[in-house]
């Protein structure tokens, strides 16, 4: 249904700050599985609505690994690697995710959640300390993130100006070269194997041990995985989160009965933030690529074998099938089963810190600030771009 | 010896882990993971579905009550 247009670049132009390009909304409606032309490797399919978005993500019949290596539709110049957990199919997905499943269930997080506090309330001491005007991406959203990772992962904080730097790298989509990209990967990954030999010296009982004892002892993943394993979860435990603090402060800042309504019911906040998660978007990419095996009948129409296909879940969390007015932010939605973590296999496997420490930043700041506000316009917000998650440059804030 | 296997409907999140995993076992009914059959012959991707389930909503016990997984 979806074949009589030329294929659309993409992506839709760079990142407007929390909105998305105009053009989605009517896309979702007029045609749910758009061509688009991708800045390397061709055509794909990208899918909007939820129901597709879903059966993409988590339908094995949609593969990421048949993406490594291969000159597929994609965002970035570099290929997919087999050594990704991020790049696998079950069963060897499977084999990768149960050695680190335990330490980010939801019993585990609670457990880190007096921590996570004590860390909020350090940083909120020292911004204190400062006085206004303070930009609470460099001081508080960016180093909370980074504390709990560091210490779950047992990454040293000293190294932070180090893998922040590289992995800003790893992240670029048009602010880097493809060699300046690869060299920032193979810096993480030099690094990371630093830190995996520090643990056959000197074993430790953080992820990163949990991982070298299971590479060493038992034989469950290999050097690579275990090395590309650890880079990931440091960079997805970081930027991910620290981003979303930014995002939800600045889109706070944008609707005052929102941030009204927090103040007044702090026990609004873990609602808060699913809605928040669902609304404000995080990436600007259209998601990874998935590669259909066999020829698939999606509800927006069929997707051939060997074809590639994005889902798109921030058109997902905006499907008006599924969410009742779903552009308004609303703190009281009854049902919110959003996508913004993914679906399946792939669902991301740091949810519950996840959420765990939004409410957290979001509580303690509102808390110790209640008369917090932005020290620019709200407009003169700076949002990265050329990047595959968005968040402000800087927030700087006066209370 | 059959297992059985219990998924507790109010902690599930519905992240689609445990119907990716084992797509024959598990089934997602209003957001929500069941069981496709409470009772299942031994099947070590069962196991992997509750191991890898971030809620820890899946216990699978054998047939003396023994718990198999999540490992605690």
């Amino acid at each position: 249904m979806s074949t009589v247009h030329e294929p659309r670049a993409f992506p839709f132009g760079e990142p407007d700050g929390l909105r998305l390009p105009p053009l989605f909304a009517t896309l979702r409606e007029e045609e749910p599985m758009v061509r688009v032309r991708m800045p390397y490797g061709g055509d794909a399919w990208l899918v909007l609505r939820y129901d597709d978005v879903k059966t993409v993500l988590a339908d094995p019949r949609f593969s990421r690994a048949a993406t490594v290596d291969a000159d597929v539709p994609r965002m970035m110049p570099v290929l997919s690697q087999d050594t990704s957990i991020l790049s696998m199919d079950p069963p060897h997905h499977t084999r990768l995710r149960k050695l680190v499943a335990k330490a980010f269930t939801a019993r585990r997080t609670e457990i880190l959640r007096p921590r996570t506090e004590q860390i909020a309330t350090d940083l909120l001491d020292a911004v204190e300390a400062q006085g206004p005007p303070v930009d609470l991406v460099q001081s508080f959203a960016l180093p909370l993130p980074i504390t709990v990772i560091c210490e779950l992962l047992g990454v040293p904080q000293a190294d932070r100006a180090d893998f922040r730097r590289w992995s800003d790298g790893v992240l670029a989509t048009t602010s880097l070269t493809a060699q300046e990209m690869e060299a920032a990967m193979n810096s993480l990954l030099t690094y990371m194997a630093g830190l995996v030999a520090e643990r056959r010296r000197a074993p430790t009982g953080d992820v990163l041990g949990t991982l070298v004892r299971a590479r060493d002892e038992d034989d469950r993943l290999t050097e690579d995985e275990l090395v590309d394993f650890g880079v990931t979860l440091l960079i997805a435990g970081h930027e991910t989160t620290a981003n979303q603090i930014g995002n939800f402060v600045a889109a706070l800042f944008r609707s005052p009965p929102h941030l009204a309504a927090l103040r007044a019911d702090p026990g609004l906040v873990p609602a808060a933030v699913e809605e928040m998660l669902r609304l404000v978007p995080l990436g600007s990419g259209g998601g990874f690529v998935r590669i259909a095996l066999e020829d698939v009948e999606l509800k927006a129409g069929l997707v051939r074998r060997g074809e590639a296909v994005m889902a798109d879940i921030l058109n997902a969390n905006r499907d008006g099938r599924v969410f009742a007015d779903p552009e308004v932010l609303d703190f009281h939605r009854e049902n919110n089963p959003h996508l913004m973590f993914g679906h399946g296999v792939h669902h991301c496997v740091g949810a519950q810190l996840a959420r765990m420490e939004l409410q957290v930043a979001i509580t303690a700041l509102l808390r110790r600030f209640p008369s917090l506000e932005l020290d620019v316009p709200a407009d003169e917000v700076e949002f990265s771009t050329g990047k595959l998650v968005r968040g402000p440059v800087a927030l700087p804030v006066r209370w | 010896m059959p297992w059985r296997i219990d998924v507790d409907r109010e902690t599930c999140v519905g992240s689609g882990m445990c119907t990716a995993i084992a797509s024959n076992r598990f089934v997602l009914v209003a957001d929500r993971a069941r069981a496709v059959d409470a009772t299942v012959e031994p099947d070590e991707a069962v196991l992997d579905a509750a191991e890898s389930c971030p809620m820890e909503a899946i216990v699978v016990r054998d047939e003396a009550g023994r718990v198999l997984a999540p490992e605690r």
